[in-house]
């Protein structure tokens, strides 16, 4: 809601903000085309509010891929589907900026938000059979796209389907458009989902766990897929994932999550090489290595907190083995709250002791 | 490592050693079949598992992996006793259970004892973690009541929760507790086998290598063996001895884990290992070096001849459509592996 940053002078314009987003070394970085800027959403029924997300900022240029990378919980969902506004309000309470090319979709109305989701952001789900109605043709829901978007003919719709269907590398493409959902196989269903999403060719793509349902053989090639889409439209993909070793793969920055937070962001080098937060640590220290072996994990111990009782101070102090009590001045993980900040060139990190996890 | 001696693959017929080696399950042709509507008037079937061998030795543990659809947790609820084969037989300590009666079911039943994937779905939400636990005591008319409440209080300790929560109900537990409640549940009974169907696979990443030490433990201090099932490729290659590959029904390949891994002889276990992605910055981009494979996993309705994987098998050649691969020992393998491929001496070598 501060300066509009539209047309600014792009990244180098960022060191005047206060979000975590823009000032990357990643080379594609140009204008942002996606802001969100201290997301903040709460579930507000019976019970306890729920603090699902809780002042998330991230950016995300063309052609750029970012990871949002947490667990079960951290609200790396809920902040996409504020985005793409499939959240009920209420019981949501959004605050903060969405901004699309510079302009902030929560004050918009109903009708110019709707002009930008689809051709400006669009999403794609994990569970692809849940996410598609399972009564109408397959042809039919991709065509939906340009028939309401662009006052298509239903023949044309159907001859633009055909051709996305194609382009997602569903075989037999021409003979498959009158199918029904649950005649194709995970793999084909995403790419159903993939090519409804890009229908009307949107500037970023929001994909929330695409391959998590899916074996490794399949989500391999819609990864490719994916990344390949990308090359031929510059769109941004933001891919939220829990998987580090998909992030590894395709990602060129990454936010880590936690609790509703983003703990740390930064390149896919610098974050997976030297983390610069515990919990990053944590989780790469938690998996093991395909080609070591005999090595013991490191689990972090407990478990993630509940979002209606997130703990004070640093939310991940319960579960940091580098968690102190502040003595001589210094900050106490049990009650400063660590914001985001600057803890190297390019990356930011929301603890306290970050430096001594970078530097020794 | 259990002993191993299974030098008698040599045969060629890929049914293992002799009787004597000490398997605690030995499982010999297993098939399952569900049917599946009809075509005309012939009633069709989908072989779930369509000819297993598989043993599993004391203290060891066994890992399973495979794609959905291969087959891999119908089988592990055959080793259970939750499900009856079709055909093939399977040994418990050298008895074969199929052939059994249901009052004799019950010595596999106390011996062979499962843990299920979904934590939040396995536990009955009325019931307390001591009922929970107990359970099988109780079905098994095992001590008094407070005999079995100590009993419940040991075996949370085990798994690593406290004696304390007796009292307390699923919902107030995190998924990772709930699975080491599922995990005591199934200690109860003092096994020697545990079955484990995707016990991870529902559990956040942070709290996977919990629940992945804690199984680690428990077989060392307990002699347990175990089958792991999993389709997490990294994560069964960590815990396992051996290791079996499934791929529609049948095993492509099995022996020790880090040979099948390091040196894979079927191409499927190649392909699959290609395509996990790794945490490794280092491995970054392995994905685009990939034996890509073609297609998806075929129906088990109508599954290829011959070979089953030839369909999107890169080598496949004529033999592989007539004739169906048996497990063998590969010329110049380790004879401790056995694979299901004609051409596993061009995937070894190549």
């Amino acid at each position: 809601m501060t300066s509009p940053v539209h047309g600014s002078a792009g990244s180098h314009a960022a060191g005047t903000r206060t979000d975590d987003a823009t000032a990357t070394s990643s080379p594609r970085t140009g204008a942002p085309v996606l802001e969100v800027e201290d997301l903040r959403v709460e579930f507000r029924s019976r019970g306890p509010v729920v603090n699902a997300v809780n002042g998330v900022s991230y950016a995300i240029a063309p052609g750029e891929t970012m990871a949002i990378l947490g667990e079960s919980g951290c609200g790396k969902s809920v902040s996409a589907q504020a985005i793409m506004g499939i959240l009920d309000v209420p019981p949501a309470h959004i605050t903060g900026a969405i901004r699309f090319e510079g302009r902030d979709m929560l004050q918009m109305g109903a009708e110019d938000q709707r002009k930008i989701r689809g051709p400006g952001v669009s999403m794609i789900f994990q569970d692809a059979l849940s996410a598609l109605n399972p009564v109408y043709s397959v042809g039919d829901q991709i065509g939906e796209m340009f028939r309401a978007h662009r006052g298509t003919s239903k023949k044309e719709a159907k001859d633009r389907a055909v051709e996305l269907m194609d382009r997602v590398r569903i075989p037999a493409a021409r003979q498959r458009v009158d199918d029904y959902p649950h005649q194709f196989s995970g793999g084909m269903r995403q790419r159903v989902m993939i090519a409804m999403a890009l229908a009307l060719d949107p500037k970023v793509l929001i994909a929330d766990e695409p391959t998590t349902a899916l074996d490794v053989t399949v989500q391999a090639q819609v990864m490719d897929l994916l990344k390949d889409l990308q090359r031929d439209t510059g769109m941004g993909l933001i891919l939220i994932t829990h998987d580090l070793g998909v992030v590894n793969e395709v990602a060129d920055r990454v936010a880590v999550m936690y609790a509703g937070k983003v703990v740390e962001t930064g390149t896919i080098d610098d974050v997976f090489t030297r983390p610069a937060h515990p919990y990053t640590r944590g989780l790469m220290s938690s998996i093991p290595v395909l080609d070591g072996k005999g090595q013991r994990l490191n689990p972090i111990v407990g478990a993630p907190p509940s979002l209606a009782r997130i703990p004070p101070g640093c939310s991940f102090h319960p579960r940091c083995p580098m968690a102190r009590r502040g003595d001589g001045g210094r900050p106490d993980c049990t009650s400063d709250v660590p914001p985001l900040r600057e803890v190297a060139a390019g990356r930011r990190a929301a603890c306290h002791y970050s430096e001594e996890l970078l530097h020794g | 490592m259990a002993a191993d001696t299974t030098t008698g693959t040599a045969a060629g017929t890929g049914t293992g050693a002799g009787p004597d080696d000490g398997a605690l399950l030995r499982a010999r042709g297993l098939v399952r079949r569900y049917p599946a509507g009809r075509a005309g008037l012939r009633r069709r079937s989908v072989s779930a598992v369509d000819g297993v061998d598989l043993d599993l030795r004391a203290g060891e543990v066994l890992g399973v992996v495979g794609e959905s659809g291969c087959g891999k947790s119908t089988l592990a609820r055959m080793l259970v006793g939750l499900e009856r084969p079709d055909a093939g037989t399977l040994a418990y300590r050298g008895t074969d259970v199929t052939r059994m009666r249901r009052a004799e079911h019950a010595v596999m039943r106390r011996g062979v004892q499962m843990v299920f994937q979904d934590p939040y779905a396995s536990l009955d939400p009325r019931m307390t973690v001591e009922q929970v636990v107990a359970e099988p005591l109780a079905a098994a008319r095992t001590g008094t009541r407070a005999d079995r409440r100590r009993r419940a209080g040991e075996l949370l300790e085990l798994v690593g929760l406290s004696a304390g929560m007796l009292g307390r109900y699923p919902h107030q537990f995190s998924g990772g507790q709930r699975q080491r409640i599922g995990i005591a549940r199934g200690l109860a009974l003092e096994p020697s086998v545990l079955v484990c169907d995707e016990p991870v696979s529902a559990l956040d990443v942070s709290v996977q290598a919990q629940v992945v030490n804690l199984l680690g433990r428990l077989r060392d201090e307990l002699g347990l063996a175990v089958v792991f099932i999993a389709h997490d490729l990294s994560v069964v290659r960590h815990v396992a001895d051996r290791v079996a590959v499934m791929y529609l029904g049948r095993v492509a390949e099995v022996g020790g884990a880090d040979r099948v891994f390091d040196a894979p002889a079927h191409p499927y276990t190649r392909a699959l290992l290609s395509a996990s992605p790794s945490v490794d910055r280092a491995q970054r981009g392995r994905l685009g070096r990939r034996e890509v494979l073609r297609g998806e996993p075929p129906s088990p309705a109508d599954p290829p001849s011959g070979c089953r994987f030839r369909t999107r098998c890169a080598l496949a050649v004529d033999r592989c459509a007539h004739e169906q691969p048996l497990l063998r020992l590969a010329a110049g393998d380790d004879p401790a592996r056995t694979v299901a491929c004609h051409r596993a001496e061009e995937v070894l070598t190549g």
